[in-house]
């Protein structure tokens, strides 16, 4: 059924809300914010979960989310003190519970041992004296129906019970209990055949909750056929009537085959609002019947005449009691001495069906949020991707026929490419989230990482609501995860060692996000023992990625760490060292155009910074030639174009140059050469030098043959569409419909730096 | 004539699954995600039967229960508690408040028709 599925797949988003909330509230319980609000909306997220899955049949998540459900409804009714270890324990909780969403969803398996092992601890939390009890309990008693045969119903109820959250009948479907005394009784029971008699005396209370008389017949009505008596003597006079009381008694005369369950259950909801009475046969009890077979006569008929007889299914109804509430239609059949309040009441009947025609499906205040499927939005982008190709193309036509740049035609170009702008960012800004929904999965990885390691740590998390590309934040999740890992791991000390410090032995780790200059910055730092040069240095060495004659600045040594191959745990943990370098981070983060650097100081910490483009659908570059192809260089990547003039090339070594850029020396970098469209070189002093600035700061002067001036492009994969080519980042498509291969800066630095000779400029050497 | 329900309840999940199964059955829905907003959408729809849910922010569906029957206007509509509650204590506080009947989650189409059918004239 699509239209489940549909609501599952909201019911698991729902879902990541509600656990995001839960965490979020039982983390501010954790900092001794547990008002009642906050206690009532952690209890209502899992309440919630708990519901949802109910409905979908998940019920290993139905079972860990009642047990849950239970000590936080012993929390929020003080049963139970939300003492800072039970926070420990409910976040621990709230950790098992996402995993059985997760489960349930069918993205991982849960240890069933660890979360058998949280639900015994909830409930010993929950009753302390409490044997390991039967969760059935509870839900037995809210099944039981009154005067349903609970003594004579065995074993079978407490079996079920466990089941019974997701029993659909629940509470509704007792089976009858036939009890044989003796034959004698049987032919009680043939001889009143399958005719009831049931009176009804409603109380007032039946009426304040909307219940109806009327509808109670109706449904009696549905076992078969009835006929209804109305004792109206209880009515007294007008002048002493209470409009709001109930005076009337029914009595029914009912033929069904149905049991008295059956008819029970047409009483559910008035369940001691009236008073009731149900016998077999004709208005008498049973003892009676049989009394009176035993004595030889007949049962005796019905007791009074009918008044009224109401036909099925009935809109017909009598109504004695002047109910206020009495919905239309009413026929009045009431003795001669009501028939004044019948009449009274009449006229309001006819209110509540009066302004049902002009609803309309508008939706209500508050709700200002519309939903839109995703791919709606990537068409748009899309379209506005190419509307910008189309408008950039208008221009180029419209450039080539000399126009000026005064005229009404290039003026009305310009205000198209603004509006084209403005569009864009509009569209962009629809996708823009925050990055709050990679945030809030990471208080739970501080936790466990902390565990593992027996570190103290505290995440502190700025900047949730920093706003970022949708398909960039998809992105940010991993390499935030392994440099949050890297700081608990690595960075902070452990407790001991904090305290021989003079530190807080509970460390500190900050996440934080920020805009920066187009970009989204994404600072992870902890105030742990910061990085130790000596021993990155040796390492280094040790493992052949630098060569030992080498002489570094800490910056330079700082970034090592990013070598492949490196790292700089002892022994593999089992939390940073999954075989995964900072190296891989590095190269994940560059892959998204983005960078990543370092800084530390020793005793004082570490601060990991990550720069991302906002958005990876559309790019400003810088237009160039290189041997007769055209490339697109990213603007972040330049800090400056120049003409080199002879006196400022310098050769080195066999082919290599360096350009004098004022007061130091930057590595000449031919693209053509590199990118294998040409065997040689141009002298440098011919083309264009961009200077450019790579990911970790590395500066080089890369030569193209001609500057074409600055252009936003729509960024194309290149992966997608045909497959990865090293040195180059993606493609676009340009204003005169050619594609262009977008420039992969880094890589075309770190290309260059792999080619034999190897120049020996203060940068690092890496290992193949 | 087309019955309007009105559903409340704070759960996504839950009023997608209750406009599903009575908008199936022929119902017009009407939402609210709380107590509060559900007073809001009573008086711009008056619907026939209110479905409700108990734990909710801002006004919880006992409150909301006894909003709606201390207003004449809408006290007579009936009101249909639905909640995962096996707690007989909150059934009767909710009947206590004017609740006319209730649905144990999780329900079936079938069942919630069924109860909208009991109390809805």
């Amino acid at each position: 059924m699509d239209e489940l599925e549909a609501i599952k797949v909201t019911f698991f988003q729902e879902c990541e809300e509600l656990l995001a909330d839960l965490e979020g509230g039982l983390l501010a319980m954790q900092d001794g914010n547990d008002d009642g609000d906050t206690v009532n909306a952690v209890f209502r997220a899992v309440h919630s979960i708990k519901g949802g899955a109910g409905a979908f049949g998940l019920e290993p998540l139905v079972r860990f989310a009642h047990v849950f459900e239970t000590l936080l409804d012993a929390v929020r009714s003080n049963e139970v003190p939300a003492t800072p270890d039970l926070v420990v324990t409910l976040l621990r909780a709230s950790d098992v519970l996402a995993d059985h969403v997760s489960s349930a969803r069918g993205l991982g398996v849960v240890d069933e041992a660890v979360s058998a092992a949280m639900a015994a601890e909830l409930k010993a939390c929950t009753d302390p004296n409490a044997a390991p009890a039967p969760v059935a309990a509870p839900v037995v008693e809210a099944a039981a129906f009154e005067a349903a045969p609970v003594a004579a119903a065995p074993a079978e109820a407490l079996i079920g019970a466990d089941d019974a959250l997701d029993d659909d009948d629940l509470g509704f479907d007792f089976q009858p209990m036939t009890i044989t005394i003796d034959e004698q009784a049987a032919d009680v029971a043939a001889a009143v055949g399958n005719v009831w008699t049931v009176s009804i005396r409603p109380k007032s209370d039946l009426y304040r909750k909307a219940n109806e008389t009327a509808l109670l017949l109706r449904e009696l009505a549905r076992l078969g056929p009835i006929e209804a008596t109305l004792d109206a003597s209880a009515i007294p006079p007008l002048d002493l009537l209470d409009a709001e009381a109930a005076y009337a008694t029914w009595t029914v005369r009912l033929e069904t085959e149905e049991d008295e369950t059956a008819i029970r259950e047409v009483f559910e909801f008035v369940d001691g609002d009236c008073d009731l009475e149900i016998t077999r046969g004709e208005g008498l009890n049973p003892d009676a019947a049989l009394a009176a077979l035993l004595a030889g006569e007949a049962p005796a008929a019905a007791p009074a005449a009918p008044v009224a007889v109401a036909e099925i299914p009935a809109p017909v109804v009598v109504e004695a009691a002047p109910e206020p509430v009495a919905v239309a239609p009413v026929v009045e059949a009431a003795p001669a001495p009501v028939a004044a309040p019948v009449a009274q009441a009449a006229p309001v009947a006819a209110a509540p069906a009066a302004a049902k025609t002009q609803q309309i499906d508008v939706p209500g205040p508050g709700q200002s949020v519309i939903r839109v499927d995703p791919e709606r939005i990537d068409r748009l982008i899309d379209l506005v991707g190419e509307l910008v190709i189309n408008q950039a193309m208008l221009a180029q036509r419209v450039g080539e026929y000399g126009i000026a740049p005064s005229s009404n035609l290039a003026m009305g170009l310009d205000e198209l490419e603004q509006l084209t702008r403005e569009i864009q960012d509009s569209v962009m800004a629809i996708r823009a989230q925050p990055v709050k929904s990679v945030f809030q999965r990471m208080p739970r990885l501080v936790r466990e990482v902390a565990s593992m390691t027996g570190k103290q740590a505290r995440l502190v998390m700025d900047g949730e609501n920093t706003e970022v590309d949708k398909t960039v934040i998809e992105r940010l999740s991993d390499p935030i995860t392994h440099m949050l890992r890297n700081a608990i791991d690595h960075g902070l000390e452990s407790p001991e060692e904090r305290k021989a410090a003079g530190k807080n032995p509970e460390g500190v780790v900050r996440l934080a996000a920020l805009h920066r200059s187009g970009r989204i910055v994404i600072e992870v730092s902890d105030d742990g023992k910061g990085i130790n040069r000596e021993r990155v240095h040796s390492i280094a060495i040790k493992k052949g990625l630098i060569s030992p004659e080498l002489q570094l600045t800490d910056e330079e040594i700082d970034n090592l760490i990013f070598l492949p191959g490196f790292s700089t745990a002892d022994k593999i943990s089992d939390v940073s060292g999954r075989g995964v370098g900072m190296d891989v981070v590095k190269r994940s983060v560059q892959a998204l155009g983005g960078r990543i650097s370092i800084t530390s100081r020793p005793g004082q910490g570490s601060t990991f910074t990550l720069s991302l483009p906002l958005t990876l659908a559309v790019l400003d570059g810088m237009v160039v030639d290189v041997a007769g192809e055209t490339l697109v260089v990213p603007l972040a990547a330049i800090v400056e174009s120049l003409r080199p003039k002879p006196e400022e090339v310098r050769p080195l070594g066999p082919v290599g140059s360096v350009l004098a850029v004022r007061d130091s020396f930057v590595p000449l970098i031919d693209v053509g050469l590199t990118l294998g469209y040409r065997e040689a070189s141009p002298p440098p002093t011919e083309g264009v030098v961009l200077l450019v600035e790579g990911e970790d700061g590395s500066r080089a002067a890369l030569v193209a043959d001609a500057i074409h001036g600055q252009r936003q492009v729509v960024i194309k994969s290149l992966e997608q569409n045909y497959q990865q080519v090293d040195g180059v980042a993606a493609a676009t498509i340009l204003g005169d419909g050619r594609v262009a291969l977008i420039l992969d800066v880094d890589a075309v630095i770190s290309l260059r730096r792999r080619e034999p000779p190897r120049p020996v400029e203060p940068t690092l050497i890496a290992a193949e | 004539m087309t019955r309007t329900v009105l559903t409340v309840d704070d759960s996504r999940t839950m009023r997608d699954m209750l406009r599903m199964a009575l908008a199936g059955a022929g119902f017009n829905v009407v939402e609210a995600v709380d107590g509060e907003h559900g007073l809001e959408v009573l008086s711009a729809h008056r619907p026939d039967v209110i479905i409700t849910d108990i734990n909710m922010p801002k006004l919880d569906g006992f409150g909301f229960i006894e909003a709606v029957r201390v207003d004449d206007d809408y006290r007579a509509i009936p009101i249909l508690v639905l909640t995962t509650e096996s707690d007989p204590a909150k059934k009767d506080r909710a009947r206590r408040a004017g609740a006319t009947g209730w649905i144990v989650k999780p329900f079936n189409p079938e069942k919630l028709v069924d109860a909208i059918r009991r109390v809805a004239a």
